[in-house]
């Protein structure tokens, strides 16, 4: 497995969990107390962060087992990674989208914060989920 | 289902040819291994410069390495 897979793997992988956590975390709490009361940003700035750091830490660990593995391999991106990354930013930037005119919507009819920000997570964590899975499915098929 | 790139190529005769490995080959163009064993499948049209620096690498001329079926 390449350099540019691996880090999609490791990225697509550690969203996917954070987003999982986040979700145990709040849906806990939804059904138990009005959602103005639920303490939402702390547990979303954490797991956002928290996944970021993970993805990079496991991006550099695996790549030292791969280099340690295969150490005639080139360990870097090259051109079919960009490419790959460019049609996977433009799979998920559609979620990004989708999310914000949520938002506006939301904002528009005084809704309250909390589904507000749900809905530019949710818009986030798709983009970069869906776009993920974009990414892995043509590094395993064939660019379009 | 993704739609694989009509371009065919014959770059594994040619580096058999050549008694190069993939390995080798990828590290002279500047890609990874697995990008040139895309392109060998078919899965990955190379960019026009890589398509370029790999006929280079064979002293043949692009048609020679890289096909495209005629349109009916």
């Amino acid at each position: 497995m390449g350099y540019g897979e691996r880090n999609t793997w490791t990225s697509l992988v550690t969203s996917a969990v954070g987003v999982v956590v986040y979700a145990v975390i709040i849906g806990r709490q939804l059904g138990s107390r009005p959602v103005a009361e639920i303490e939402w940003l702390s547990p979303m700035l954490w797991t956002i962060g928290a996944a970021i750091v993970v993805s990079i830490v496991a991006g550099i660990l695996w790549g030292i087992v791969a280099g340690v593995r295969d150490p005639e391999e080139r360990h870097v991106e090259d051109v079919r990674d960009r490419d790959i990354a460019r049609l996977g930013d433009r799979v998920g930037q559609a979620f990004l989208v989708l999310g914000a005119v949520g938002a506006l919507v939301l904002c528009a009819t005084d809704a309250e914060r909390f589904w507000i920000a749900h809905v530019l997570y949710l818009g986030l964590a798709l983009s970069a989920i869906v776009g993920g899975v974009a990414r892995v499915v043509v590094y395993r098929g064939g660019m379009p | 289902m993704v739609r694989p790139t009509r371009v065919t190529n014959s770059l594994r005769a040619l580096r058999e040819q050549a008694g190069l490995t993939q390995a080798e080959l990828a590290r002279r163009v500047g890609v990874t291994r697995q990008t040139l064993i895309a392109i060998e499948q078919g899965r990955y049209s190379p960019t026009l410069e890589l398509a370029f620096q790999l006929c280079r690498v064979f002293g043949v001329r692009i048609e020679d390495a890289f096909q495209y079926p005629e349109e009916r």
